[in-house]
């Protein structure tokens, strides 16, 4: 089988057998729903409950875009400062460690108690889960230019800032946008685990608290559906980022070339 | 060159030992006469890349002091042992770095590196990235970087090391007609007394521990020298005459 079929048909087959052994298994054990819905049931409460179930999804997701943006620009404005100097860098590096090693849900009441605004306390606890990748990985691309090609830079007297723009910022960008990847995920985890510990309470309902209140309600097929969303959600997020890296990278990098044949 | 003028550049005393003891030069003098073509000849790891890149003002001398005639550094350009090309620029950009540094606009500088890219025989390439080009060819493209500049001092570190055989007697031959046509003073490095001995018409030689020069030869071989040369009589004699200085050297 072709290379490209097999990568869809081969994963696309195993869910199918996956989803239909469950649907048979459920019905076969006659496993009431509220404790394991059948898929067959989930996606009948995905097409009723999801105006309502899209709704929450958009809370959270805008909570997850602007957590990203944000840790994408200031992720990215740290790890330059960091590149311009050692001593700013070994003076605050430990800080931003700190903060990414301490669990989010134990600093989430904090911050949910301290802002009183609802949709910012969320967007700061997605935030410090989502920026580290950025700065750390950013870091490391300034710092990894070529010795030889700063050597040179120098033997023609470039500045700074003639260094830093026609060189560190180029080298890093793969780096760079291996971090993203990896924040764009971060940044749904933060903002999903940010909401349970804010819990139902509030006008801002995202996905999170309806899982949660499904819970509660013993609604488990809606409980699914929206885990489903997450899970898409999620997923959309990384192709994306990956389609953006590959973009950007494809008229020179080794991570976007095509294989050899 | 008038004989008796000034040269290009002197070193005197030369030193430079690193942060962990080790001293890779010790006491050496080389004057470097304008419109030489230099070759420095040496094992591995007797130096010949730092004094290389003290001349270019890369890294400081511990000791001793390079005295420029006229009393300022000429222009350098340098070419490292891999071509060191920026992987995301296009080749046009890569040989447009050294004038974009000095603060040229692409249309002050679209003809001097059209040339320079003519001069090295890739003029079909300029919209062509590093990493679709040949080793040879990534090392016309960091030749033609260098001569973008129309640099007084040209300083290439073992260019050719890494290239087969075909490539590097071609490349030879080019970087000799440029030199030819340009009036350069060329300092190169290498470790390969044919290749030394076909380019230059002075091979210093160096041993190591404590970097130093132990031979100064000149090489009375008439320019221009072509293909024919590497099987002529004077031209073997000489690299036997070399090969035994590396030889003593490398001890």
């Amino acid at each position: 089988m072709n290379e490209r079929v097999a990568k869809i048909v081969a994963p696309l087959t195993v869910g199918l057998v996956i989803l239909a052994a469950w649907e048979f298994l459920v019905r076969a054990a006659e496993i009431p729903p509220y404790i394991l819905p059948g898929p067959v049931i989930i996606a009948q409460t995905l097409w009723t409950d999801g105006p309502s179930l899209m709704g929450s999804l958009w809370v959270t997701l805008r909570i997850t875009l602007v957590a990203l943006a944000a840790a994408v620009v200031l992720g990215g404005l740290i790890a330059v400062l960091f590149a311009q100097s050692r001593l700013l860098e070994l003076s605050f590096f430990p800080y931003a460690v700190i903060l990414q090693v301490t669990p989010i849900v134990s600093i989430a009441p904090l911050i949910i108690i301290w802002v009183n605004d609802t949709f910012l306390s969320l967007l700061i606890c997605a935030w410090i889960v989502a920026f580290f990748p950025v700065v750390a990985n950013t870091t490391l691309g300034l710092n990894s230019a070529d010795r030889n090609l700063v050597a040179l830079f120098k033997l023609y007297g470039a500045s700074r800032w003639q260094i830093l723009r026609f060189l560190r910022m180029p080298s890093a960008l793969p780096y760079f946008l291996a971090g993203v990847r990896i924040s764009g995920g971060l940044a749904l985890i933060g903002a999903v685990v940010a909401e349970f510990v804010a819990g139902t309470g509030g006008s801002a309902t995202g996905l999170a608290s309806r899982i949660l209140e499904s819970g509660y309600r013993l609604e488990i097929p809606r409980l699914f559906a929206a885990l489903l969303l997450l899970s898409l959600t999620g997923i959309l997020i990384f192709a994306a980022l990956s389609w953006l890296s590959h973009a950007l990278l494809a008229h020179w990098h080794e991570s976007a070339l095509p294989e050899e044949e | 060159m008038a004989a008796g003028s000034s040269p290009l550049v002197a070193t005197s005393k030369i030193g430079k030992s690193f942060r962990n003891g080790t001293v890779a030069l010790a006491n050496v003098d080389l004057a470097i006469a304008e419109g030489a073509f230099l070759s420095i000849l040496g094992p591995s790891g007797c130096g010949k890349s730092t004094l290389l890149r003290l001349i270019a003002g890369l890294t400081p001398p511990s000791t001793g002091t390079i005295e420029w005639q006229g009393g300022t550094p000429a222009r350098i350009s340098f070419v490292f042992q891999e071509p060191t090309l920026m992987p995301w620029a296009t080749v046009w950009d890569n040989v447009y770095l050294p004038l974009r540094l000095l603060g040229m606009s692409t249309a002050e500088a679209a003809t001097c590196i059209d040339e320079a890219l003519a001069a090295v025989g890739l003029d079909g390439f300029a919209k062509t990235y590093p990493r679709e080009l040949s080793g040879g060819m990534k090392m016309r493209v960091s030749i033609a970087r260098a001569l973008v500049t129309d640099p007084q001092l040209l300083l290439l570190d073992e260019p050719f090391a890494a290239l087969d055989e075909i490539t590097r007697f071609r490349l030879n031959e080019d970087l000799l007609r440029l030199w030819q046509r340009h009036h350069w003073t060329v300092v190169f490095v290498t470790h390969s007394v044919f290749e030394s001995v076909f380019l230059s018409d002075r091979i210093v030689v160096m041993s190591k521990r404590p970097g130093r020069i132990t031979a100064d030869v000149p090489i009375d071989l008439t320019y221009p020298r072509e293909e024919s040369l590497r099987v002529a009589p004077d031209y073997g004699a000489l690299c036997q005459q070399l090969s035994a200085s590396l030889a003593e050297a490398s001890q």
